[in-house]
């Protein structure tokens, strides 16, 4: 995930790449070499050498947290990977030293930067489904189709399995678009292919807006060729039906907001999605960097996937995993 | 290169637009002798060129092809690698020191992790040469004068400022593969200025080329910019805009547009790969050769 934001970065016009850090030779060696980066194996000197303005996390999650304390103290602003922390009380601190410290604060949860999901969320706060009774938000892909795993994403207490490493964007996108998570009503994990962490996650679950709904997802899916994300939203006055490429919108009568009629109306992800300066893997990429870049730089607000909205998901995680007996 | 090139796509069940659509393409496509059937169909259209990744069940395909030399004599295969889910499901389940000694062959990358030492530049190049030779074994006895880098990893190497490793593929394409070498990438006029900035001259270079300005990054009008006013090969895919444009209004556009030596297209149906041939041939203005 690092090397995709530094290519985004490093081909970002706003941008100057002061350093990099990884305790890898191999990368190091390979950025220093051809893209002439400046390398740093240990971060605390990387901020003492170089005093970045900003830095982005993405190193394996059990870093997180440690990490980004270290970054606030030092007062620089922040973009680190999904998750946030490994626990809501972590969490907890990092927003509240985040807000002393006046710092940007963001978090890689990129389905916010996707047209599709970003058109449901305005549909449901201007109220056009009417009162909203059950949603079904779902997210499969290949992660762990064989029973051998040795990497972190395999160990429980690195941030591994497919709770909080696959299920947490789902998670998310239900919190922004409906309410956060209130409570949970009962999980199911289960292992398909692996023996240490839970390959799939089915939960019943309230929002704060007491709203219900279920989670299905399943990382162990090979029927999907990639992530694919989808959430489904019913209402008294219609229903949503949305992934990443296709937003489809039924409304029972007239009386639709602008762009829609009664009956099914279909959106693709091409008229939603506005153009990027560079484009590595999906729109969504270069989008939230370049947010980030512009809220560092006071052209826009700090309220899209911040440290707070992060940990909303970190705690719904948490309610799910004590839900399951 | 030929003006049209037929792409592989709805082979695979890759629809940038709808999951189900891709579904259904899929189950369509099960079987191998539905894809060259496929590829029979745009041959009787013209259409000898065909662009595909590096898929596992290419070399299903180019099995086929080799059997019968005859048959296939004027056929083309552009490959394009590499098949970036493979190693990026690979790089999830293995790391990338795993990946790197699952995929190159022989000794070499275990020998260079042992002991951690110092990666020499010219390591990870011999690293890219040897899986250039491992992803072209399926084409052996096969046509494959253009021999493409895939967007992922273009841009990739783009955005890192790697020059050198794209040049680096370039002259061991022409080198070892006697191919010259293409690049795929969204992010086509930085890539141009890349290359140049390595000493090479009008490159091919397959990028979104559309009416819409769809997956044109940095706008459209740079991108027409460079076709008019610089050198190079184009070649113009994406050019329905991903569904959002009428196909005769998306054809004319990219027809109209000066330096595109080939439109890249890929469908399913022998229906629409006719109509696609036919309209883009009326507006190069040539008659229709069905
Ligand atoms: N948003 C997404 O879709 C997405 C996708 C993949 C990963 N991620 C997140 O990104 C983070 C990283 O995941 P990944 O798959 O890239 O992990 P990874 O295991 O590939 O590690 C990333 C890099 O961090 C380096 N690293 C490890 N420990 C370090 C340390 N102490 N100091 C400096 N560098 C160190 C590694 O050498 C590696 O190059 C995770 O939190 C993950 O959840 C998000």
């Amino acid at each position: 995930m690092g090397i995709s934001h530094l290519s985004i970065l490093g081909a970002h016009p706003n941008v100057e790449v002061v350093g990099v850090c990884d305790t890898s030779k191999m990368v190091n060696d390979f950025l220093s070499r051809y893209g002439k980066f400046t390398c740093f194996t240990d971060y605390k000197k990387m901020l003492a050498d170089v005093k970045p303005d900003a830095v982005v996390v993405a190193v394996p999650t059990k870093f997180h947290y440690s990490m980004i304390k270290d970054l606030l103290e030092s007062g620089v602003h922040i973009f680190a990977e999904k998750p946030f922390c490994l626990t809501a009380t972590q969490g907890e601190e990092l927003v509240k030293l985040a807000a002393q410290k006046k710092v940007v604060n963001q978090i890689g949860y990129h389905n916010k930067f996707i047209g599709t999901f970003g058109e449901v969320k305005r549909l449901i706060k201007e109220g056009a489904l009417g009162q909203v009774y059950h949603f079904v938000a779902e997210s499969y892909g290949p992660v762990v189709i064989r029973p051998k795993q040795d990497t972190w994403r395999s160990d429980p207490k690195e941030g591994g399995g497919c709770l909080l490493d696959y299920a947490s964007h789902v998670i998310d996108l239900i919190n922004d678009i409906l309410a956060p998570v209130k409570s949970v009503k009962g999980s199911l994990l289960k292992s398909i292919y692996s023996t240490t962490v839970e390959d799939a996650v089915y939960s019943l679950v309230e929002l704060q807006n007491n709203v219900s709904g279920v989670l299905s997802v399943n990382w162990s899916d090979e029927t999907h060729r990639k992530m694919t994300t989808s959430v489904t939203i019913e209402g008294t006055k219609g229903k949503i039906i949305s992934d990443a490429n296709e937003l489809k919108v039924y409304f029972k009568d007239a009386g639709t907001p602008a762009g829609y009629n009664k009956g099914w109306t279909v959106k693709y992800i091409t008229d939603l999605t506005p153009q990027v300066d560079f484009y590595l893997r999906g729109e969504e990429y270069s989008a939230q960097l370049d947010y980030f870049v512009d809220a560092v730089a006071g052209k826009v607000p700090n309220t899209i996937n911040t440290f707070q909205s992060a940990w909303y998901t970190d705690k719904a995680i948490e309610l799910i995993k004590q839900s399951v007996n | 290169m030929e003006r049209i090139l037929f792409g592989d796509n709805q082979f695979f069940a890759v629809n940038h637009i709808s999951d189900e659509k891709s579904r259904a393409q899929s189950i369509k496509f099960r079987e191998d002798s539905a894809i060259v059937k496929t590829l029979d169909d745009a041959r009787s259209l013209g259409v000898n060129t065909f662009m595909c990744t590096t898929h596992d069940r290419i070399a299903n395909i180019c099995a086929i092809i080799r059997q019968e030399p005859e048959k296939y004599r004027d056929f083309k295969i552009f490959p394009c690698m590499p098949y970036a889910h493979k190693y990026a499901n690979a790089v999830t389940e293995l790391g990338i020191a795993g990946t790197l000694k699952q995929y190159v062959p022989g000794n070499f990358i275990g020998s260079m992790f042992k002991g951690g030492m110092a990666f020499l530049s010219k390591d990870y190049l011999s690293i890219m040469e040897l899986l250039v030779d491992s992803e072209m074994k399926m084409f052996r006895g096969i046509n494959t004068p253009v021999i493409f880098l895939q967007n992922v990893i273009t841009d990739l190497l783009l955005g890192l400022r790697a020059y050198e490793v794209l040049a680096a593929f370039y002259h061991y394409v022409k080198r070892k593969h006697n191919a010259e070498a293409g690049f795929i990438t969204m992010n086509m006029p930085k890539l141009l200025d890349a290359l140049e900035s390595q000493g090479i001259e009008n490159p091919i270079i397959c990028s979104s080329i559309n009416k819409v300005g769809f997956r044109m990054s940095g706008g459209k009008e740079i991108y027409e910019e460079t076709l008019k006013n610089r050198k190079l090969r184009a070649i113009a895919m994406q050019v329905l805009g991903g569904g959002a444009i009428a196909p005769k209004e998306a054809l004319e556009y990219v027809c109209e547009l000066p330096n595109i030596e080939s439109i890249l297209f890929g469908a399913s149906s022998k229906a629409n790969i006719q109509n696609t041939v036919e309209t883009i041939r009326h507006f190069d203005g040539a008659p229709s050769n069905a």
